[in-house]
């Protein structure tokens, strides 16, 4: 069974944002973490690249897999994780603390179209 | 099997001298200036000729590859090479060549590539091949280039994106985007295949091309093939070929006649030349008559690509001949098949039917999990067969499956050595309902147990320096 927190919006591609007033917190799900396996590299973009919704960000890779990191907002990006650099492991040892990129949203109403807990849970089939 | 890791640098002692030279009879040549000399000399090995050759045996006997043993390998056809492949191409004719050789003097390399393209054009139902991709990347790369070209030249600049099935080998998506191309992934059906009707809403005037490889990653034949190629081919798109699956189709269907516009083929895999450990290999592109144009004028590899295995692989095409080329195809669908059929009791098939040269297992049917033990993984089949004398099969691709394993046995396979690898199978699945720990702490006989490969990923050393 797959952490899920209530209160956080999600995307089909097991992005889950945490909105802080005008900025959207991104990181992967738990649910996420468990199907790459032991993330061995975390590639994000750089604070004041421009990221699209639906259009990928970066690339989480494991010694299984690599997948594209798809954004769930459009805007600027004004952190990153740079913590993620060294020891891309935080993912898998908590997903939901150990977000990968803060973005300043240009359209928050982007985030209507993303899920609630509930409907996100509906979708891992949990 | 005796253990050995040493490095050639940890036999040297300096001073060591394994070689002499002759007397130099010529004037010294004058000394280089000193902007162009080396501050510090660089750190070569100094070994004697018995140890140097001794380091080097003990290396080889480490290894495992065809000519030790079974190498059920998927995706990668590890099939025999035959010895009269290297009997040709060290023909000293061959090996006395030099690629600035006046053309004079290499007519014969010449009339290989020649004979090669009309045989290789033969084969597949393309009308032109290229020779200067030395793997199978490079040729997809070259291929993608090509289509690039034919869409510049006909002035259409939207075409921008390349449709690939979520089943693809992973290469083709990375090709695509080396080539400043745009990604579309289409989803797969229940049954494996390329869903069709997925596929029709992505066809617009923005698609280059769609990348292909059938029968697919999963060892099943695509039998939508000529509606896919008309509907892309409709759109405007041209169809590419990922010729790391021509094996079982050869002498039997030609990627031409599907609708393919262009392709590459991995010779040394279908065609019998050495590999593994990194090369070397040469993936040919062929064009359709309409494309031959488009084909580089500007070379993407020095001297033509790798001559010595475009050789050795005309050899094999020789040898064979076309009655023979058919049965490499047919033998090598009839042995992936009965280790399916044999295997599919004690092993999780996802679909049924009848597959290509390859199909994939999902795990173990009976992994041997209860309350106190964890079920034993497909990691742990593949290194508990080590210990019965097996090179592991592909494990974790495609990622369609949680526990995929691919096996591929090609024709080369006699009936007793793949009887001996089902039996092993069974074996290894009776194990682990009985204690998945036997498989867990597996293998039990190897020099190298289970390497970390997290840490390795996120550590890697790749220096020898760094490594003791």
């Amino acid at each position: 069974m797959s952490k899920i927190i209530e209160g956080l919006k999600y995307s089909e591609s097991h992005e889950w944002v945490k909105v802080e007033g005008g900025v959207a917190v991104v990181g992967v799900t738990d649910f996420a973490q468990k199907e790459m396996g032991d993330i061995t590299y975390v590639d994000m973009p750089d604070v004041d690249d421009e990221v699209t919704a639906g259009e990928e960000f970066g690339a989480l890779e494991s010694v299984k897999a690599a997948s594209d990191l798809i954004s769930p907002v459009s805007g600027k990006v004004v952190e990153v994780n740079e913590a993620l650099d060294d020891t891309p492991e935080l993912v898998n040892e908590d997903a939901f603390e150990n977000w990968i990129i803060k973005v300043e949203m240009s359209d928050p109403s982007e985030l209507d179209a993303l899920m609630d807990a509930a409907a996100y849970k509906e979708h891992i089939g949990e | 099997m005796k253990y050995y890791d040493k490095l050639v640098f940890e036999l040297s002692q300096k001073g060591r001298v394994g070689y002499s030279l002759p007397v130099n009879r010529f004037p010294a040549a004058p000394e280089l200036p000193n902007e162009l000399k080396r501050e510090v000399s660089p750190d070569l090995p100094e070994i004697s000729e018995p140890d140097v050759v001794r380091h080097y045996t003990n290396l080889s006997q480490m290894n495992f590859g065809v000519d030790t043993g079974f190498y059920p390998l998927g995706s990668c056809t590890m099939k025999y090479n035959p010895k009269v492949n290297e009997e040709v191409a060290a023909l000293p004719g061959f090996t006395g060549l030099h690629p600035l050789m006046h053309a004079g003097l290499t007519k014969g390399a010449l009339k290989v590539y020649q004979e090669m393209d009309k045989a290789l054009a033969a084969i597949t139902g393309m009308a032109a091949f290229t020779f200067d991709p030395c793997a199978g990347a490079h040729g997809e790369l070259t291929g993608l280039m090509v289509m690039r070209q034919y869409h510049m030249n006909r002035g259409d600049l939207a075409r921008t994106k390349v449709i690939v099935p979520d089943s693809a080998h992973g290469t083709n998506p990375a090709s695509a985007a080396v080539c400043g191309l745009e990604i579309v992934e289409v989803k797969s059906l229940e049954n494996g295949r390329v869903d069709v009707e997925a596929l029709k809403p992505l066809l617009d005037g923005t698609i280059a091309g769609m990348m292909m490889t059938n029968p697919n990653t999963l060892g099943l034949f695509e039998t939508q093939i000529k509606e896919i190629t008309e509907l892309v081919h409709a759109a405007g798109g041209l169809m590419y070929y990922d010729g790391a699956n021509m094996n079982p189709l050869m002498g039997v269907v030609r990627p031409g006649d599907m609708g393919f516009d262009i392709m590459h083929l991995n010779l040394h895999k279908t065609f019998s030349t050495p590999h593994g450990g990194g090369g070397p290999g040469s993936g040919p592109v062929g064009v359709a008559a309409h494309l031959v144009d488009c084909l580089p004028d500007l070379r993407v590899s020095g001297f033509h690509g790798n001559f010595g295995v475009i050789l050795r692989a005309y050899a094999y095409i020789l040898m064979l001949g076309k009655q023979n080329l058919k049965k490499v195809g047919q033998y090598s669908v009839l042995s992936a098949n009965y280790i399916k059929e044999c295997l599919k009791d004690a092993y999780k098939l996802p679909i049924e039917g009848v597959c290509k040269h390859e199909f994939v297992f999902d795990g173990l049917i009976n992994d041997g999990a209860h309350d106190e033990v964890h079920g034993a993984t497909t990691l742990d089949v593949a290194k508990r067969l080590l210990d019965f004398g097996f090179h592991a099969p592909t494990i974790y691709f495609p990622l369609l499956f949680h526990q995929a394993l691919m096996i591929e046995p090609t024709e080369t396979e006699s009936k007793e050595t793949i009887d001996a690898f089902i039996d092993v199978m069974h074996k290894i699945a009776a194990e682990a309902a009985e204690d998945p720990r036997i498989l867990q702490d597996a293998p039990h006989g190897a020099p190298i147990k289970r390497p970390d490969e997290t840490a390795a990923a996120r550590n890697p050393i790749l220096k020898f320096k760094d490594a003791r």
